[in-house]
């Protein structure tokens, strides 16, 4: 089983060490992970912006690129929705493609839903309160969770999964599934309103007293974690493959 | 009364000046949304009936023009005049020709958005006819001379002290007295008296049933009831995607709507007009204004299944911190901001980037409409009608060209890790990304292509030694 590691571009620059939790914790998983060096962004900020030809573009390269792996995987929810979800609106007719859509995978539900991951590779304490933040692509479009506006039982990957985590105390905070205002280009694009979304969603984790905002999205992270670090908060953000691998303590 | 100038950015910053009164406003909105997911709840078929809704609304857009044809014959059966209008302006003239032949001084409204979107008011003011809008929310902003700021609660964006004060001025009432009870009252005996006093009554249309030719208004003060059976003339105002087959399929429908739009279990009134009272006339005006456009395009045709219900601008995070009056079009939040550019992308192309894309009208729109994947495909138009501002065009234009040059987006994206951390804090203060308070992330001395790349060597190296010491 061949793994191509799809690390998007703004983590590969400013996230190195999620992108490396990821990559060592599928390799402690008996993974062979590659990282294909030809990789570049999966197109989702040229789609958002209504650049069509650049997001076919970046389309075809991504297929071109990881077309040959048994499976890809990323430590993010939103470039892998927009993989998984969006392609057909470019390359709906690219057979590669199609061949490769069922293949990419967010990192969490490949633990889950491949790996059917039942205990972490190395024993993992972590004794401290987190606070869910569920990013809305992982959740109304890869069904990470049940989108509080569905009528539907209740479930939550990232909950699950830190049940594997020794100590560490889960908490949901009130609004639980209300966009933290990041929304890609959106957060250049209309700067006060992101802000003032990111400000109020910061306040609704705080709430639960949880020491840290814990997601599978490094693009929400960053967003609340620069309001976190301006007004000098205390409350950290931290990507859960960053607790799974054992190196959350260390942030 | 709406300004096509509005820009979302700007009108939203405007509005969030005042944090309190923005913080407010999103409270009392989230709080609707909540009350609609705790009736939501309790309906153990609340997806299979929007599931349903969704498939009746998407038939009926199938075959709209033998469905509007059966509906005008079997309405005319029942003696109402039916109207066909191809805009705004037609709309309006045949309204005024009613009421002009008839010697119409005075006309009640009630529950007519349409009769915003088609400019209704100033047209019959300018012609002499005294307009008076009667649904609470509605009255609060014909006062104010404002155009509503939400569709289903018109006036949300006013606390009770401002609309006391307004009263004071407009109606007499005692100063200073917020009493939302005193206010409602008083403000229902000055309506009494233009209900009493009115020559005809118009309303808006929930749906229309073409089994029956008959159509249903539902309120929840009863307004649309006294305009109708008070004055002997009854105007209706419907889009034509308001049809719906037959009267079994109603059902369905009403038990979304008001869950959606207020979470309560049904609306106070759901009335069925059939006919003229008797000795009185009953005109239904069918408007197209854009309509038929919209249902010719495969991408955005779906957004006729909308049965206003204003749940999705109680989801919408953006639209509960920014109001209506920072969206261009007359309706706001995510059914305006695909409506909008839909009409004309020029005047409302800015309502398809007020989006965090986060999804959440589409899964609490009772009709399934893909609301935000709408103002994606809207973006698209706007990108290739030039429409996007320059400076973001170029920035576009050069992601795409380096998302096809790995090796130039790696360096581009050293360069910045190795830049931003020596210019001075005042230089970055007035981005976009921080100029409202937020400080860049840390800017890391490798990239994880550079650290994997490292590692590998690293692998490969210790690899080679322990080969050549196998071999010697
Ligand atoms: S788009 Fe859906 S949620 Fe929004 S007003 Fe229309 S029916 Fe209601």
């Amino acid at each position: 089983m061949k793994i191509g590691l799809f690390i998007p571009c703004f983590i590969n620059e400013l996230f190195p060490h999620v992108a490396m939790a990821t990559l060592e914790l599928l390799e402690s998983l008996d993974c062979e992970v590659d990282y294909p060096l030809q990789q570049s962004c999966c197109g989702q900020p040229l789609a958002n912006n209504g650049d069509s030809k650049g997001a076919c573009d970046a389309a075809k390269r991504f297929t071109d690129v990881f077309h040959q792996y048994d499976y890809v995987v990323a430590p993010s929810g939103s470039c892998v929705s927009h993989v998984t979800h969006h392609y057909d609106w470019y390359i709906a007719d690219n057979r590669d493609y199609q061949q490769l859509k069922p293949k990419v995978y967010e990192i969490i539900e490949f633990l889950q839903d491949v790996l059917k991951l039942e205990k972490l590779p190395k024993p993992v304490y972590f004794p401290h309160k987190v606070s869910i933040h569920q990013s809305c692509h992982g959740l109304r479009e890869l069904h990470h969770a049940s989108p509080s506006e569905l009528m539907m039982p209740y479930h939550s990957r990232l909950e699950s999964i830190l049940k594997l985590v020794d100590g560490v105390e889960v908490a949901l905070p009130e609004r639980r599934d209300e966009c933290c205002g990041f929304g890609g280009t959106f957060c250049v694009d209309e700067p006060e309103l992101s802000t003032a979304m990111g400000e109020d969603r910061i306040a609704q984790h705080e709430a639960t007293g949880a020491e840290f905002i814990v997601g599978a999205d490094p693009s929400c992270l960053m967003h609340m974690g620069g309001i976190i670090r301006h007004q000098g908060k205390t409350i950290r953000p931290l990507h859960i493959v960053e607790i799974l691998t054992g190196r959350g303590a260390a942030a | 009364m709406k300004d096509d100038s509005v820009k979302h950015p700007q009108a939203a910053a405007e509005f969030l000046k005042d944090r309190a009164q923005a913080k407010w406003h999103d409270s009392a909105i989230w709080w609707v949304r909540q009350k609609r997911d705790a009736q939501a709840k309790q309906l153990p078929e609340w997806e299979e009936l929007r599931r349903l809704a969704r498939e009746i609304k998407a038939h009926t857009l199938s075959q709209l023009d033998d469905y509007l044809a059966q509906f005008e014959a079997n309405a005319q059966k029942n003696g109402v005049t039916v109207h066909w209008a191809a805009d705004a302006d037609e709309h309006n003239r045949i309204v005024h020709d009613i009421l002009a032949a008839r010697q119409v001084k005075k006309l009640v409204k009630s529950k007519s958005m349409l009769t915003e979107e088609c400019g209704l008011n100033p047209y019959l003011e300018q012609r002499g006819i005294e307009v008076v809008d009667t649904d609470l929310g509605e009255r609060i902003v014909q006062l104010r001379h404002e155009a509503p700021s939400h569709i289903v609660m018109p006036a949300i964006h006013l606390k009770k002290e401002q609309i006391s004060e307004l009263f004071h001025k407009e109606l007499g009432t005692e100063a200073g007295n917020n009493d939302p009870t005193y206010l409602t009252h008083a403000a229902r005996a000055n309506l009494r008296e233009h209900f009493l006093t009115a020559d005809a009554g118009l309303t808006g249309v929930n749906f229309a049933i073409a089994e029956t030719g008959g159509v249903v208004v539902c309120t929840n003060e009863g307004n649309a009831d006294l305009g109708t059976s008070l004055p002997p003339i009854h105007i209706a105002s419907m889009g034509l995607e308001k049809i719906i087959p037959k009267l079994e399929h109603l059902g369905v429908f009403t038990r979304l709507l008001a869950r959606s739009a207020i979470g309560s279990p049904v609306t106070t009134y759901t009335s069925h007009f059939h006919q003229a009272r008797p000795g009185g006339e009953m005109h239904i005006v069918i408007v197209d204004n854009g309509r038929s456009d919209i249902l010719g395009n495969e991408d955005f045709y779906q957004s006729l299944r909308c049965i206003r219900c204003g749940a999705c601008m109680n989801t919408c995070p953006v639209y509960r911190r920014s109001s209506g009056f920072s969206y261009s079009y007359i309706i706001p939040g995510p059914i305006g901001s695909t409506l909008g550019p839909s009409r004309d992308m020029k005047k409302h192309g800015s309502m398809a980037f007020a989006c965090s894309t986060c999804g959440s009208c589409s899964n609490v729109c009772p009709v399934k409409i893909n609301l935000h994947e709408q103002l994606v495909l809207h973006r698209k138009k706007a990108f290739d009608q030039n429409l996007l501002p320059t400076g973001k065009k170029m920035g576009l234009l050069a992601m795409r060209f380096l998302t096809q040059h790995p090796a130039l987006f790696d360096l581009g994206g050293k360069v910045m890790r190795k830049v931003v951390p020596i210019i001075p804090e005042s230089l970055t203060r007035h981005s976009a990304w921080s100029r409202a308070g937020r400080d860049l992330p840390p800017m890391p001395a490798q990239s994880f292509k550079e650290q994997y790349q490292q590692r590998s060597q690293n692998k490969k190296d210790k690899q080679d030694k322990k080969d050549k010491e196998e071999q010697q």
